[in-house]
């Protein structure tokens, strides 16, 4: 059982608040990944629910029951660091044997579950190293087997990925993914980086300055962001966004000029637009194409041609856009295009930044 | 060999000889006589007879004269090297000198005795190790008993001293809490208060606890030190908070936690505190000789001061015990040096 809710959890240094009134229920089973920028309060966040931060205020609980003054080691957690941590002056066996000993647990116990996890890791030719003797992808992987060898009600991962290089990142994703397939636990993950958000959750929570900005889906999140901030953080390349102001808006759509004099209709939810109110219209860059002289015109300032896609960047009287065309183009820098939003879905954000509507 | 030579010459300067490389040498030759100079010639000593230790000018190695037993006399007499008169150089027997007159006599032929001039005789001289000055401290002396009472003194004032400031250190750099920064500095602060300020209250200190003329006085009042608990400090900072977060997750207990996470880990601080403080336990003279004054009790420092009368000091048996005393220092040193530059391989953090 790993079921984790959060009851307007805030928490303070000193005279300064890092996370505000959150609160978030996680179901037992979840892969929920708090992703945000450095310093949003996601790694303390996670140091509150593994009880290393006592929360200032609100009500934290696992399983329905209080878990604010119990110790860390209480909670039936496990938790993953980012510097994974492993104790250097013990061997594998006996950084995985650590914590159960703690426990008291019998002898033949804990050699059993430390087998098990080394066989579910590939970690058995290493059981006798020390830290200090094995890669990168090894002592993750024997960090991981630290928290599995508990049998946690969930696991709490803490950047795990970051300080690997891109080709093993890519290959323990998948690995974690399948490791949560397998154990089926509570799984809360840390990162910064969106491509492991979207990969891995079944739920991202998106924070900014101590506050959720959105919780929802992987492609939720990619569809429909509640804010500007969102829609920039998710997806890659990031989310276009154009300066303009609403020209006339109905009960369904609006027409919106952008700064170039060009103009786009854009349907909405709800009314409540004024005319004349500054808005920023959000496109992702595989959403643009290149379209006839009806488009908005746009110059290239730079060509990225990936093979598979190429990569432009171009500027729309004085804002940069990125477009990714699939396929491979004969465009020279400098040139000048016209771009089309016909066929792509289109964000409206108002002066706030909240979302006002979209257009599929 | 080859190896070792080519290391030793290697110059700056390729293949001339840059002035740094002169200078170098000077340097290192010149330290090695200054530092291993008076070891050597302590060494060298304390196998000297009283009597060649009051020769002028002094030499590094234990020489006596040798002696010969001649038939007919009870003492042994010196032998000296004669240059008679004509020439030839013989051995002979002083048998007394009046003025600069030596009567000597050949050992094989008893019955005749030479005149000869003392300018004209040299001593013949050997090695002779005087290892009694050794061997007597240890018989008729307690110097044993004075070894066992340092030996004691240093292990368990240097094992109370590794707990207790690691403990201090562990709190200071481990723990939030109001008031550390000044703890420290209050700590540190006490660097700056000699023993000699100190000595009367501590005296009484240790007198009204009834540790006065016990090892326990001289060992309590020395183990909290602000040095050691410094550099325990200094270290233990360096050693990342996510592995005692780690350990908190583990359910380790506050103790597990710094004696299975953070004690292994200080080891080379330990090592180095270890040898600072086997060293000044070893050494200390003044407080042992304040705070003991019955005999048995006395560690080999203090023991050392009864060979110093007032009337007359017994420097061949305080040179021997000052190498004996030094030993076990030299021995430290020689282990826990390269303890600490290997240090612990690899943290296991990047």
């Amino acid at each position: 059982m790993g079921h984790i809710k959060l009851t307007n959890v805030a928490k303070s240094f000193g005279s300064v608040d890092v996370i505000h009134d959150i609160s978030l229920e996680i179901a037992d089973g979840e892969f929920v990944v708090f992703v945000g920028p450095s310093g949003c309060g996601k790694s303390t966040l996670l140091r509150m629910i593994a009880g290393l931060d006592r929360p200032s205020r609100g009500e934290l609980t696992i399983d329905g029951k209080v878990v604010n003054n119990i110790p860390a080691a209480d909670r039936g957690l496990a938790m993953v660091f980012q510097s994974y941590a492993l104790y250097p002056h013990m061997s594998v066996r006996q950084n995985l044997a650590f914590g159960l000993e703690n426990t008291k647990m019998a002898k033949t116990e804990i050699a059993e579950r430390i087998a098990e996890a080394a066989r579910m890791l590939e970690i058995e030719p290493y059981l006798e190293r020390r830290p200090g003797q094995l890669s990168g992808g090894q002592r993750q992987r024997v960090a991981i087997g630290r928290a599995i060898v508990r049998r946690p009600v969930a696991f709490l991962l803490d950047e795990p990925l970051s300080n690997l290089d891109a080709e093993l990142r890519g290959s323990t994703r998948a690995e974690l993914a399948a490791l949560h397939a397998r154990l089926s636990a509570t799984m809360i993950y840390v990162t910064h980086d969106q491509v492991e958000a979207m990969t891995l959750a079944d739920r991202i929570v998106v924070l900014r300055a101590g506050r959720i900005e959105q919780v929802g889906t992987p492609l939720e999140l990619y569809n429909s962001p509640a804010n500007r901030f969102v829609a920039g953080f998710i997806g890659s390349p990031h989310m276009n966004f154009l300066e303009g102001t609403i020209e006339s808006s109905g009960s369904d759509k609006a027409v919106v000029t952008l700064a170039g004099g060009h103009r786009v209709e854009v349907p909405i939810e709800g009314n409540g637009t004024a005319k004349g109110a500054r808005v920023t219209l959000g496109v992702r860059p595989q959403h643009i194409s290149i379209g006839d002289t009806k488009g908005i015109p746009a110059q290239i300032k730079l060509v990225e041609a990936l093979g598979s896609e190429t990569v432009l960047h171009a500027d729309v009287s004085g804002q940069k856009v990125l477009l990714v065309a699939p396929g491979q183009h004969d465009l020279m820098v400098g040139e000048g295009i016209h771009l089309s939003l016909s066929a792509a879905p289109v964000h409206l954000f108002n002066e706030n930044g909240l979302r006002l509507g979209h257009m599929v | 060999m080859s190896r070792v030579a080519q290391f030793l010459f290697r110059r700056k300067g390729g293949k001339g000889w840059h002035w740094t490389d002169i200078v170098t040498w000077i340097w290192l030759i010149g330290g090695l006589f200054i530092m291993f100079g008076p070891a050597i010639w302590l060494v060298g000593s304390s196998f000297k007879t009283p009597a060649a230790l009051a020769e002028f000018p002094p030499t590094i190695l234990p020489y006596v004269t040798q002696k010969v037993t001649v038939e007919g006399i009870d003492k042994p007499l010196d032998l000296y090297e004669v240059t008679l008169e004509g020439g030839k150089t013989v051995r002979l027997a002083e048998l007394r000198r009046i003025g600069v007159v030596s009567q000597m006599i050949d050992p094989s032929n008893p019955g005749e005795i030479i005149k000869v001039n003392i300018a004209q005789r040299k001593p013949v001289r050997e090695m002779t190790f005087a290892s009694e000055n050794y061997a007597e401290p240890f018989t008729h002396f307690d110097f044993v008993r004075y070894l066992w009472n340092s030996v004691f003194v240093t292990v368990v004032a240097t094992l109370i001293t590794l707990i207790v400031n690691s403990m201090a250190a562990f709190a200071l750099s481990k723990y939030e809490f109001r008031g550390r920064t000044v703890a420290m500095l209050l700590i540190l602060a006490t660097l700056m208060v000699p023993l000699s300020v100190i000595m009367v209250p501590l005296y009484s200190i240790v007198s009204a606890l009834g540790l006065f003329n016990s090892l326990w006085g001289v060992i309590l009042p020395t183990v909290a030190t602000p040095t050691g608990v410094f550099i325990l400090r200094q270290y233990m900072l360096t050693i990342p908070d996510e592995l005692i977060d780690a350990a908190r997750m583990d359910k380790a207990s506050e103790w597990q936690i710094y004696w299975r996470i953070i004690l292994p880990l200080t080891a080379p601080a330990l090592a180095v505190l270890a040898i600072f403080s086997v060293v000044w336990r070893w050494n200390d003279f003044l407080w042992p000789l304040i705070v003991l004054s019955r005999k048995e009790l006395y560690t080999l420092q203090v023991g050392l001061s009864i060979y110093s009368g007032e009337l007359n000091v017994q420097w061949h048996f305080i040179l021997a015990m000052t190498v004996v005393t030094m030993i076990p220092v030299v021995l430290v040193f020689i282990f826990l040096q390269r303890f600490i530059t290997t240090g612990i391989a690899g943290t296991g953090l990047k």
